[in-house]
């Protein structure tokens, strides 16, 4: 007879699985149902970013920057073109402003709307996904009047948008935020309270502030742990000064602070105060303007460097750009928020189960185009 | 009609020449393909509805194919059937490092575990293929047996998916019998008999006037009972908010990862058939079975055959709403509702119903 032993099973999730949110693989080891140890593989959808962008010029890293985090294209390009303009000092038109902080909060929208509603569909919710991405569909109507495109847009160029609003662009985005804002509450029937889902989500995988903190999680990720940081607020670039909104932190209502359930919660929570912004925004919007009026001919920025940030739906989105006054920068290097969030999965996870894993990880809102770049 | 009555109807007709055991084999024949008719059927029937459901409560239109022939026809009516034709011709992939004759032999096991519980069925006064006298406990024991075929796919599949879906099901199936079980007891103990059709009867008139007489009317345990028993049947047949051994989103597809086409079908239909007969046994041990709900008006055999199924397919429509309702349990919580929350009530709720039969009957 042979030496009886047991040993941990090593799952390998991914990175073809329903719940990666992409092509993400995680090694497990379980023991049962229980996971031990959790390691990441990231890198199946790396396209060289940060190296293709030293091959082309200024302008043409703009549809690259959309290919990055393609569920918010537009924040990631409003990220991006404040970095340059920093970089060029360009003075922006205020209707220019204006029409970027619409689109940026849109999105935002459209953004936290994916988000939730795969995070219910990982935890077994298939209604509330179909609810969110019919309403996600009337944002993307908007867009595809406004610049053509339903995803990766390419509508703010340095110094200016590649296209005006169109005619009815403003009434119907009135209409649509009417629209909108009840549904939000109809999500919060179907799924926020739901006790199953209060269940699967209060009191798991809970990432406190310190942890957080020290591993440089931002976004909804940190303000889900009670930390009130958000750089529109804490730091107002473009014209996030002059709105009036709250930032809505994880207070631990079903659980502790921290937990699954607050992360989804501040997400639930921003769309509200999205809509705010947006309602604002179309308030103060001077109806004249050419977005085109700044943008420079020739982009020549010159010698030196500049870190800029901006608040993507998933934190805080970095580009730090080295120029030597050629039409192509140096070096150029992205800090993505979600390969951050998804640094932590492994520290806030072991212990848990695997359906809890998955929880965790869809509670993080990661996009895999962003992580691998 | 009783398999019975279609041996006399053998024996006495031109056929009469196959003599007692040929009689017996055709009547088994011919009734094991009505029961797979109706197997079938309904899985085909549910398969759309199922759709057409989610899709209503999903803000969307569901099948909506036109026009005849390969064309799934008007709204889609015959999606499940252009379905169920491309799985028959659909490649049969068994994985080089599966247990050949155990792959093979899980999908039957599992179906057989639904299939022969059919047959005791009442699906009126007259019409039901073995009157036995121990009818309800007969249905459960042998549904209990597809367990069995759950734990072989998971285990000759020799996947770590299949695996976790398998040993996952397996407790659970096995939790949740017995608050079943012993909700069902509470009925049997007032009617003083498991055969089906003496259940059926004890539910005739009315109570309070105007309610009919079923069980789930008759006294508060009673009511509490079906509820008990409904949970634990929507979780043995593994669906939403219980459907951990094939959670997507987890286990990709659970015990059945590695079937395809034929095979595959098979679980497909003994799920719809497992839910058929979860449904059954709530409809004749609650819900009165075949009789009609408004006392004498509407009843008679064909009738009661048409009270019966609508009974089912009602709470198949309920399973339904549940699915596409809520999020799933974990494994663990899973566990708790069985041991924690609904064997305890059952308990109580026997006991309930003992002392509500003495203070009352």
């Amino acid at each position: 007879m042979g030496v009886r032993q047991t040993e941990e099973m090593v799952l390998n999730i991914g990175p073809q699985h329903p719940s990666t949110h992409g092509v993400l693989r995680l090694k497990v080891k379980t023991d049962g149902e229980i996971v031990t140890a959790i390691i990441p593989v990231i890198g199946y959808l790396h396209r060289c970013f940060e190296k293709h962008c030293e091959n082309i010029t200024y302008e043409q890293i703009i549809p690259y920057v959309d290919r990055c985090d393609y569920i918010a294209s537009m924040n990631n390009d409003f990220g991006y073109v404040l970095a340059m303009e920093d970089m060029l000092a360009i003075e922006v038109p205020e209707k220019v402003q204006y029409i970027r902080v619409i689109m940026a909060e849109m999105n935002r929208i459209a953004s936290h709307l994916l988000a939730l509603g795969t995070f219910g569909l990982d935890v077994g919710a298939f209604t509330p996904f179909l609810y969110m991405f019919r309403d996600r569909e009337r944002i993307l109507d908007l867009f595809e009047l406004t610049c053509g495109a339903r995803l990766l847009y390419n509508y703010m160029w340095i110094g200016g948008l590649s296209h005006d609003i169109p005619l009815g662009f403003v009434e119907k985005t009135y209409e649509f935020l009417d629209y909108f804002l009840p549904h939000v509450d109809e999500y919060n029937n179907l799924l926020t309270f739901n006790k199953i889902f209060i269940e699967r989500t209060a009191d798991v995988g809970i990432l406190t502030p310190e942890v957080a903190i020290n591993y440089g999680v931002t976004g909804p990720n940190l303000r889900g742990s009670g930390v009130k940081w958000d750089l529109r607020k804490d730091e107002p670039y473009s014209i996030y000064d002059r709105f009036d909104f709250e930032i809505p932190v994880g207070t631990g209502i079903k659980g502790s602070v921290g937990d699954c359930w607050d992360r989804y919660w501040v997400r639930a929570e921003e769309m509200r105060e999205s809509v705010k912004i947006i309602r604002q925004a179309l308030d103060q919007m001077p109806r004249d303007g050419d977005v085109r009026g700044a943008v420079p001919r020739r982009i020549r920025p010159p010698k030196g460097a500049i870190y800029s940030r901006s608040e993507t739906p998933r934190g805080e989105l970095g580009f730090y750009i080295i120029s030597d006054g050629k039409p192509k920068p140096t070096r150029m290097k992205m800090r993505s928020p979600a390969f951050t969030a998804l640094s932590v999965l492994s520290e806030i996870s072991q212990g848990w189960m695997i359906s809890d894993v998955l929880a965790i990880l869809g509670s993080l809102d990661i996009v895999l185009g962003e992580i691998d770049r | 009609m009783t398999i019975s009555w279609l041996i006399d109807w053998v024996n006495n007709s031109w056929l009469g020449f196959l003599g007692d055991p040929g009689a017996f084999i055709l009547a088994i024949i011919v009734s094991g393909l009505a029961i797979f008719g109706l197997v079938a059927v309904h899985a085909i029937v549910a398969v759309y509805v199922e759709r057409k459901v989610s899709a209503f409560m999903q803000d969307r239109i569901g099948p909506m194919g036109q026009g005849p022939g390969l064309h799934a026809g008007k709204w889609g009516v015959l999606q499940t059937v252009a379905d169920a034709l491309k799985l028959l011709v659909k490649e049969d992939i068994i994985p080089a490092a599966a247990d050949r004759k155990l792959f093979i032999m899980a999908p039957f096991i599992l179906f057989l575990g639904a299939f022969i519980g059919f047959i005791a069925l009442p699906f009126s006064e007259t019409l039901s293929l073995v009157n036995f006298n121990v009818g309800l406990f007969y249905i459960l024991a042998v549904s209990s047996f597809g367990i069995v075929g759950l734990i072989l796919a998971g285990w000759a599949s020799n996947n770590k998916w299949s695996l976790y879906g398998a040993m996952r099901s397996a407790a659970q199936i096995i939790s949740y019998e017995i608050p079943a079980a012993i909700s069902l007891i509470a009925v049997v103990m007032l009617v003083g008999s498991l055969n089906m059709q003496d259940i059926t009867r004890a539910q005739t008139g009315t109570v309070l006037g105007f309610l009919p007489n079923w069980f789930i009317f008759q006294n508060p345990f009673t009511f509490l009972a079906f509820f008990i028993y409904f949970i634990a049947g929507v979780a043995e047949t593994n669906r939403t908010p219980f459907d951990i051994p094939e959670a997507e989103s987890e286990l990709v597809a659970g015990f059945h990862t590695e079937y395809s086409g034929m095979r595959w079908a098979f679980f497909f239909l003994s799920e719809y058939a497992n839910m058929f007969i979860v449904c059954a046994i709530a409809t004749v041990v609650f819900l009165g079975g075949w009789q009609s709900p408004f006392g004498e008006f509407l009843s008679g055999p064909s009738w009661g055959l048409l009270w019966f199924m609508g009974k089912i397919i009602f709470l198949v429509l309920v399973m339904m709403w549940f699915r596409w309702t809520f999020p799933r349990l974990r494994v663990d919580q899973l566990m708790n509702v069985s041991w924690k929350f609904l064997l305890p009530i059952s308990f109580f709720n026997l006991f309930g119903v003992g002392i509500w039969e003495l203070l009352t009957g």
